[in-house]
C-alpha cells in the first residue's frame, strides 16, 4: 500500500468524524498556539531591547558606578557614588584614553517641568556639552549646551519635541523660562521629533548641564554614568581596558577584582540581553509544551475509544486482506494527521495573535516593537506535533492491528 | 489435491463448566470449482467453520489446508494475501463501511491488493455491473436495501477475481425475491467464472442450488451427500 493510498484512508476515517476530530486537536492547537505566541513576543522584546542598544551607536562605552553584581539579590552596585569629577577629568585626558573622541557624565532625576500652568513629570538629565552630538542629536530651533554653560553652571535647558509641545504648544519655546524645581531655566534649544535612540526618548528629552543639575537640583556630586565614545569600533576593547586602568589608578584599586566601576560595551549588553531574554523565553515554552502533553494524552484517548468503535472496520478490513503493519499504519498516520493539523492550525492562531498583540504594544509599549514570526518555533511546532502524534498514536494503533478479525466481526 | 482439506477439525470456546464445543471432529474435502452448501441449525458451528476456513480464526484442534498448507505453515502477511487475493466473504450482517460510497467499499479489497490504483475503478465498476447496482455506485452503503447491500457486498467479494467465495446466509437477511436474485448471481460465480462457493444456509431450498450438501448439527457432520435435482435461480426468476 502507498503512502498516498494510505493518507487517502486515515484522512477518510478523520473526516467521517470530522467534529470529533476537530474537539481531539484543540489542545494540540491551544499548545502550539501559545509556543508561538511566546517564542514571537520574547523576540519581540528582544530585538525591541537590542535596537535600543544597537541605537546608541557600537562606538560607545558606558561606564557604571558599583561592583559587578555577584548574584541577583545584590543591589550594592545601584546606590552607589563612586564615580566622580576627577574620573571624568582622568578619562577625558588623552594620555589615558587615547582613543577617546567625546566623553560625558550624566546624572538623571525624575522631576517635575513646568511652564505657565502647564507641568509634566520627566526624566532630567544633565551632561556635557559632548553628550547630545555623541547621539547625532542637532537642535531644530536654537542651540545645544554648550562647554560655557557646563563651567558657568548656566541655568539653560535643551527641550524634546513631545516635551515641548506639552509645555508651549504650537507657540516658539526658544527664550522662554521653564521651572525645574523652582528654579528658572532659560529653553535654549528645542530638538526635531527623533524617537528613541538607544535608551534615550529624545522626543522627551529636558537636558541641562550637568553641574548645574548636581549642584541646584540633584544635590549629589556623583554620576550616574560616564559614557565614553572612541574613534573606531576597532579600538572599543582596547579603550576598555584604557579606561578600567585609568579609573583602577584613579581609585587606588590594585585588585581588579575589588574594582568599585563597571564598564560596558554594546557587545556586553547585547550578549546579556539576549541570554537573559532566550532563557525566559525557554521557561515560558516549557510551560507551553505541557500543554501539548496534554493535547497528545487527549489524542490518545480518542484514539482509544475510536480504535474500539471501528473495531468492525478493522475486523472486515482485515479479512478482507489488510495486513496488521496496514492497520498498524492506518490508525498511526490517522493520530499524525490529528497531530499535524493541529500544529499548523496552532501556528497560524499563534501567528494571528502574536501579530495583534505586536500591533497593540507598539501602539502602547514603544513604537519601536515589531512582530517577528518565529520560523524555527513554526518548524519545531510542527516536528513536536509530529512527535507527539507518533508518541501518543503508537499505543492505540498498536491496538488496533492486533485484534483479532473474529473478534472484532463478531462486535457489535 | 484438493484445493480445502478439512481433517478431525475441532473448536472449543471456553473453560470447564462454560466451555462449548462448536466443532468436533469434522473432516471433508473439497475441489476447486466446487459449489457447497453447509447447513445447519442456528448454533450448530456454520459459521465457525467458515471463519477457520478462510483463515479468520485458528482451529482448536485438528487440520485445516488451503492448497495443501495449514495456517500454521503460512506467515501473517501470506494469510493476509491469502484473504484478500484467494478468498472473497459475503458476511452474514453484510459489513459494508458505513458513511461511505457503494463503489468505495467495493474498491476496499483492491486497497490491499497492490494492484494499481489507476485500474481501481474500472475492476470496482465491473463488479458492481455484475450485481446489477451500477444505478447505485455513488450511493451511501448505509442507504442501501437488505438486497442491494448483499449485492454490494458479493460485488466486493468478487473484486479481487478470488478462488473461493465464501457466503455465510447470504440469502438471511432477503425476501425470496431478491434472495434469488442474489442466488442467481452466486450461482454464475460457480457456473460461469469456475470460483469455488461454499454457501451457508439455513434453508434446504436454497441450499439445493448447490452440487453438494454437508449437513452439520451440534458441531458435527450430519450428512454429506450430492444434490440429485439442483435448482436453477435464472429459471425460477423467468
Ligand atoms: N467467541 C465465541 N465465544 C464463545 N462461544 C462462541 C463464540 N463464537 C461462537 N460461539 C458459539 O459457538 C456455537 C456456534 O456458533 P456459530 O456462530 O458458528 O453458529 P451458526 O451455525 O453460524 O449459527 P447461526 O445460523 O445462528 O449463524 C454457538 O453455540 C455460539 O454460541
Ligand atoms: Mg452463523
Amino acid at each position: 500500500m502507498s503512502i498516498k493510498q494510505l493518507f487517502k484512508i486515515s484522512s477518510a476515517g478523520l473526516i467521517v468524524n470530522r467534529s470529533r476530530s476537530l474537539l481531539t486537536i484543540l489542545g494540540i492547537v491551544i499548545g502550539v498556539a501559545a509556543i508561538i505566541m511566546v517564542m514571537a513576543l520574547g523576540k519581540g522584546a528582544e530585538n525591541l531591547i537590542l535596537k535600543q542598544i544597537q541605537g546608541i551607536g557600537s562606538k560607545t562605552i558606558a561606564v557604571e558606578p558599583g561592583a559587578e553584581s555577584r548574584n541577583m539579590a545584590d543591589f550594592s552596585s545601584l546606590f552607589t557614588d563612586s564615580l566622580r569629577e576627577r574620573d571624568l577629568e582622568a578619562i577625558r585626558n588623552k594620555t589615558n584614553v587615547p582613543h577617546m573622541v567625546s566623553v560625558t557624565p550624566v546624572v538623571m532625576q525624575s522631576l517635575a517641568v513646568s511652564y505657565d500652568t502647564e507641568s509634566k513629570r520627566t526624566n532630567v538629565l544633565g551632561v556635557s556639552e559632548d553628550m547630545l552630538p555623541m547621539f547625532d542629536i542637532t537642535p531644530e530651533k536654537g542651540i545645544l549646551i554648550a562647554d560655557e554653560d557646563v563651567k558657568g553652571m548656566s541655568s539653560v535647558v535643551v527641550l524634546g519635541a513631545e516635551i515641548k509641545e506639552k509645555l508651549f504648544g504650537f507657540s516658539d519655546a526658544v527664550g522662554e523660562k521653564v521651572k525645574i524645581k523652582d528654579r528658572s531655566f532659560r529653553v535654549i534649544g528645542v530638538i526635531g521629533k527623533k524617537g528613541q535612540v538607544g535608551m534615550l526618548n529624545v522626543d522627551e528629552l529636558v537636558a541641562i548641564p550637568y553641574t548645574t543639575a548636581q549642584k541646584y537640583l540633584m544635590g549629589m556630586n556623583y554620576f550616574q554614568e560616564i559614557i565614553v565614545q572612541t574613534d573606531s569600533e576597532e579600538n572599543v576593547l582596547g579603550t576598555v581596558e584604557d579606561i578600567k586602568a585609568t579609573l583602577r589608578e584613579s581609585h587606588d584599586i590594585d585588585d581588579p577584582s575589588k574594582d568599585d566601576f563597571q564598564v560596558h560595551t554594546q557587545a556586553d549588553a547585547m550578549e546579556m540581553v539576549s541570554s537573559v531574554m532566550g532563557a525566559l523565553t525557554a521557561l515560558l515554552v516549557a510551560v507551553a509544551a505541557i500543554s501539548l502533553v496534554v493535547g497528545g494524552i487527549g489524542i490518545m484517548n480518542i484514539m482509544i475509544v475510536s480504535v474500539t468503535e471501528r473495531t468492525r472496520e478493522i475486523g472486515l478490513r482485515k479479512a478482507l486482506g489488510a495486513t496488521n503493519s496496514n492497520i498498524l499504519s492506518q490508525f498511526l498516520l490517522e493520530a499524525v494527521i490529528l497531530t499535524i493539523a493541529g500544529g499548523v492550525i496552532g501556528i497560524i492562531i499563534g501567528a494571528l495573535l502574536s501579530l495583534l498583540a505586536s500591533a497593540v504594544l507598539s501602539q502602547t509599549v514603544s513604537s519601536g516593537w515589531s512582530f517577528s514570526f518565529p520560523v524555527s518555533a513554526a518548524v519545531v511546532g510542527v516536528v513536536v506535533s509530529s512527535v507527539i502524534g507518533v508518541i501518543f498514536g503508537l499505543y492505540p494503533a498498536r491496538q488496533a492491528a492486533a485484534k483479532n478479525p473474529i473478534e472484532a466481526l463478531r462486535y457489535e | 489435491m484438493a484445493l480445502i482439506e478439512v481433517e478431525r477439525l475441532e473448536k472449543h470456546y471456553g473453560e470447564g463448566e462454560e466451555r462449548t464445543d462448536a466443532l468436533c471432529d469434522i473432516s471433508f474435502k473439497i475441489d476447486e470449482g466446487d459449489f457447497i452448501a453447509i447447513m445447519g441449525p442456528s448454533g450448530s458451528g456454520k459459521s465457525t467453520l467458515l471463519h477457520i476456513m478462510g483463515f479468520l480464526d485458528r482451529p482448536s484442534s485438528g487440520i485445516f489446508r488451503f492448497e495443501g498448507k495449514t495456517i500454521d505453515e503460512y506467515s501473517d502477511d501470506e494469510l493476509a494475501a491469502i484473504r484478500n487475493k484467494k478468498l472473497g466473504f459475503i458476511f452474514q450482517s453484510f459489513h459494508l463501511l458505513p458513511r461511505t460510497t457503494v463503489l468505495e467499499n467495493v474498491k476496499l479489497p483492491l486497497v490491499y491488493s497492490g494492484i494499481k490504483e489507476s485500474l481501481w475503478d474500472e475492476k470496482a465498476r465491473a463488479a458492481i455491473e455484475a450485481v446489477g447496482l451500477s444505478h447505485r455506485i455513488s450511493h451511501d452503503a448505509v442507504h442501501l436495501s437488505g438486497g442491494e447491500k448483499q449485492r454490494v457486498a458479493i460485488a466486493r467479494s468478487l473484486v479481487n477475481d478470488p478462488k473461493v467465495v465464501f457466503a455465510d446466509e447470504p440469502t438471511g437477511n432477503l425476501d425470496s425475491k431478491s434472495g434469488q436474485a442474489v442466488m442467481e448471481i452466486i450461482q454464475d460465480l460457480n457456473d460461469k467464472k469456475g470460483i469455488t462457493v461454499i454457501l451457508i444456509t439455513h434453508e434446504t431450498y436454497t441450499a439445493e442450488h448447490a452440487e453438494r450438501i454437508i449437513r452439520i448439527k451440534d458441531g458435527m457432520i450430519d450428512n454429506d451427500s450430492k444434490v440429485s435435482n439442483r435448482h436453477k435461480a435464472s429459471e425460477f426468476l423467468k
